[in-house]
Parts: C-alpha cells; sequence; structure tokens
C-alpha cells in the first residue's frame, strides 16, 4: 500500500501563500510532519506560481529533500516544471502526471524516459474526462502497452482512474470502484491510484465520504492513495481495512500502529 | 397556501413534479407569467442561492433546485409573448483552455439563470478565439472564465487579454478554486467571485443592477 501525501499543493490557499513567500521552513514542517504520519511519498505542486512555475519546482524539490529522504512526486501539467522537478530530484522520483491525450503524453514521455520515474497515468485521452468504466478501460487498454513498449516497467505504473464528485453523479463512485475492479484483474502487476478528496467535493463532512470511498476503493483492488496523512482517523481506518482485506500479514502493521498509539478509534 | 408560495416551497425541495403542477394551476389561475418566473421561480433560487453561500444547503440541492426551475420554466415560457419576459442580460461563460472542469462554472450558469440572466455556454476547453466569436455573436455584458486548475490560471489571463479589444462594452468576471481577488486584479479582470451565488452579485453590481 502507498501513500502520497497531498499536502503541499499550492491549490491550497495556506501553501500557495507560503510558495509564493518562500516560507521554507513551514513547508519543511509540513513535509517531515506527513512522512513522520505515514506518507511514503511526498506531492509537490506549486501551480499558482504560473510563469514561474519551473524555477518554484526545482525550489521545492531542494528544500523538502533537504529534510526528507522518501521520494517526491512532481505534480504538474507543465513539462517545463516537471523537467525541473526531475533534473533536481535525488533518487527515483515520481510524477503526476501522464495521460493518453496527445500533446500531453509526447511531452511527457521523453521526460519518462530519460529521469525513469514512476508514472501516475490518468485514464483520459483527448476525448476529455472519462464518463463511464468503458472510457476508463478503453485508454487503460492504450496507455498501458504504450507505457511498456516505451520502456517503464508495470510496477512504476500507477493508473488513475479520475473520481468525479458524488455531489453532481451519484454513481461517481460507484464507476471508479468498478473500473478498480477490473483494472486489478486484467493487470495484476500495474498500481492503481486515486486522490480521495475529489468524491466528496460540494456535500457536507467530506472527511467521512473520502474515508467510506478509501475503504471500498481499497476492497476491489486499489493500492495507493493520495490523501491527507495527518487526517489522524484516516490512517487509522486505512490500517484496520488493511487487515480486513487481508494485506496486512498476521495483523502486524496493524498491531504495531496500535502499540505505538498511532490509531484512533 | 397562495400558489406562489407552493411554487417556491416545492423549488426550494427540488421537486420538479411538483413545481410543474403548481405553476400549470398558477397559469389556470391566471397569475402572470412573469410574475409566476419573478415572484415564484426567481425569487426561490434565489433563496436557494443564499443558503448555498452561506452553507445551508449542499451541490447536489442545488442541481435538483435548478432543475425544478427548468420544468417550471418549461410550463410558462411558452406562454410568455414578446418581450414580457425582461432578461436582465447576457452572459458568455466558459472554462478557459486546457481545463475541462465545469461543476463550478454550471452552479454559476443555474445561479444566473435562475437570477433571470440568458447564459450563452461554451463548455469547457475554451479557446481565447472563441470566447471573441461568441462575445461577437451573442453581443453579451459580461463575460464569465472560469478554471480549476492552477496550471490553466495562465490561460485566464491570455483570454482577458484577448478580450482587450472589447473591454467598453462588456465586464469579464472569473472565479474558480485556484483563482483569488488578487489574480483577478493582476490579470486585469472587472470581478471575482468565490462561489456561483457571489457571482450573481458581483455581476449585478457590475451592470448596476444591483
Amino acid at each position: 500500500m502507498l501513500i502520497v501525501g497531498e499536502l503541499i499543493n499550492s491549490s491550497r490557499r495556506p501553501i500557495a501563500e507560503a510558495i509564493a513567500a518562500r516560507d521554507k521552513a513551514y513547508l519543511q514542517e509540513l513535509a517531515v510532519k506527513q512522512v513522520e504520519a505515514g506518507a511514503h511519498i511526498i506531492d509537490v505542486n506549486c501551480g499558482t506560481s504560473l510563469a514561474q512555475e519551473a524555477a518554484v519546482m526545482a525550489w521545492l524539490v531542494d528544500i523538502v529533500q533537504e529534510v526528507v529522504d522518501v521520494p517526491l512526486c512532481i505534480d504538474t501539467p507543465s513539462p517545463a516544471a516537471m523537467e525541473a522537478g526531475l533534473a533536481h530530484h535525488k533518487g527515483k522520483a515520481m510524477i503526476n502526471s501522464i495521460t493518453a491525450e496527445r500533446t500531453r503524453w509526447e511531452e511527457v514521455l521523453p521526460l519518462v524516459q530519460r529521469y525513469k520515474p514512476s508514472v501516475i497515468a490518468l485514464l483520459m485521452d483527448d476525448g476529455g474526462m472519462p464518463a463511464t468504466v468503458e472510457d476508463r478501460l478503453r485508454v487503460a487498454g492504450r496507455l498501458v502497452p504504450a507505457l511498456v513498449d516505451a520502456g517503464v516497467p508495470e510496477e512504476d505504473i500507477y493508473l488513475d482512474p479520475l473520481v468525479k464528485p458524488l455531489g453532481v453523479g451519484s454513481t461517481c463512485g460507484v464507476e471508479v470502484l468498478e473500473s478498480t475492479r477490473i483494472l486489478r484483474q486484467k493487470y495484476p502487476q500495474v498500481h492503481l491510484i486515486c486522490g480521495l478528496s475529489n468524491i466528496s467535493y460540494g456535500l457536507p463532512e467530506r472527511r467521512l465520504l473520502n474515508r467510506a470511498f478509501m475503504v471500498m476503493c481499497l476492497s476491489v483492488g486499489m493500492d495507493a492513495f493520495i490523501l491527507d496523512p495527518l487526517d489522524r482517523p484516516l490512517m487509522s481506518l486505512l490500517a484496520a481495512a488493511k487487515a480486513v482485506a487481508g494485506k496486512d500479514d498476521y495483523c502486524l502493521e496493524y498491531i504495531a500502529a496500535a502499540r505505538a498509539g498511532k490509531l484512533v478509534v | 397556501m397562495p400558489v406562489l408560495e407552493e411554487i417556491k416551497e416545492a423549488l426550494m425541495a427540488g421537486n420538479a413534479n411538483k413545481v410543474r403542477e403548481a405553476v400549470t394551476r398558477a397559469v389556470e389561475e391566471g397569475v402572470p407569467p412573469g410574475t409566476i418566473i419573478n415572484d415564484g421561480l426567481i425569487a426561490a433560487m434565489n433563496i436557494i442561492g443564499v443558503k448555498f453561500k452561506n452553507n445551508e444547503v449542499y451541490v447536489p440541492e442545488v442541481l435538483v433546485a435548478a432543475r425544478a426551475m427548468h420544468a417550471g420554466m418549461d410550463v410558462v415560457k411558452p406562454l410568455l409573448t414578446g418581450d414580457a419576459l425582461q432578461e436582465k442580460g447576457t452572459m458568455v461563460i466558459g472554462t478557459v483552455k486546457g481545463d475541462l472542469h465545469d461543476i463550478g462554472k454550471n452552479l454559476v450558469i443555474m445561479m444566473m439563470e435562475g437570477a433571470g440572466f440568458k447564459m450563452i455556454d461554451l463548455g469547457i476547453d475554451v479557446p481565447p478565439e472563441k470566447f471573441i466569436q461568441a462575445v461577437e455573436e451573442y453581443k453579451p455584458q459580461v463575460v464569465g472564465l472560469s478554471a480549476l486548475l492552477t496550471s490553466t490560471m495562465m490561460q485566464m489571463k491570455k483570454t482577458v487579454e484577448a478580450l482587450a479589444p472589447y473591454r467598453h462594452a462588456i465586464k469579464v468576471i472569473v472565479g474558480g478554486a485556484p483563482v483569488t481577488q488578487k489574480f483577478a486584479e493582476e490579470i486585469g479582470a472587472d470581478g471575482y467571485a468565490p462561489d456561483a451565488a457571489s457571482a450573481v452579485d458581483k455581476v449585478k453590481e457590475l451592470l448596476g443592477l444591483a
């Protein structure tokens, strides 16, 4: 199970402000806290830096890697910013993301081949956001072989089925669950990842929906999540759900987490 | 209960069938179509808007209320003759190029329609040329730009720049998760609104209708 800590993202206003002010201490502390809470990878996104995005991404990668040993997830649709982040990253990075959109594919693939990061691949193409399970399977059917042909091992591929808000479509959750279940069978070696918080957009008590969604995703084979690792009830539930799903031998991780006082009921 | 109150209550509850039924009854009772729209449908949508702004109702509730409003409009619109339906203005709206998000934009459309504006929806991933084309064709008073991605905020700037020759006739309003008042000022937009109901207030303010 892979946890990508999502908090250093400039679409969150305090982060945008911290990045604009080059508040190194604040951002470093947030990275450290996420790793301590169980994140295996730290997402870095600085899209609000606009024209300076590439330079800021390089800076962000530098300062975060000063204080944590885990890999970073270079989160940007801009090839220039992605390249800057990858060039500054020490060790094997992750990128978020490549897609089957023609331009994005052509611009990002050379970076993947050059820097060999783990790759989050969004299941969308030039037709836009996927509307059905079939859309997602069709795009996955193109992306996975194409990435493998380009030299990316299946173990480095993380497919993101793209989560849309339940608030605008009651079946948005089910679509992702069904896609995940089928993709898991079809591609046993490929990872399946999603961000949790989209599901609850526009609804009350969002964390509750995020948690329910996480447990259900996990039960159909999702094995990586982009989430807020500082949400302790969420992380506790993840530990419990992993044990129940048979992904924690002898429940040892669950017991260890309980003993360390990490679990809240 | 007076029939207009019934319409409002059913609309706020998101009950499309009941709205349709109550609007039909209002027409039979001789309530003027304009009154049904303004004091029934639009009045109720305004209340929903305020509640949404105050986090008292949620996105799905706005969607079902808007659906109910449209059900009522479908009954009463064919009865309107000529200029009986006084639209408050025309607004062209779209999500800028590179951005495929439409929820926020659609909420703005619903609230603006609910407030009596004619809305031209250009959809998602809209390049600056298409905004210009729409401005030429529909002669709106307002253009609304939406962006949800930090990465597409630059497109917003480009679109505002492309609209420069038309700015004597149109106001440009921007919104979306990463957008701020400061950003709106930086790129030279006339207004910014943090949510759909505020967008209505902002547009009315910009057009001097407030």
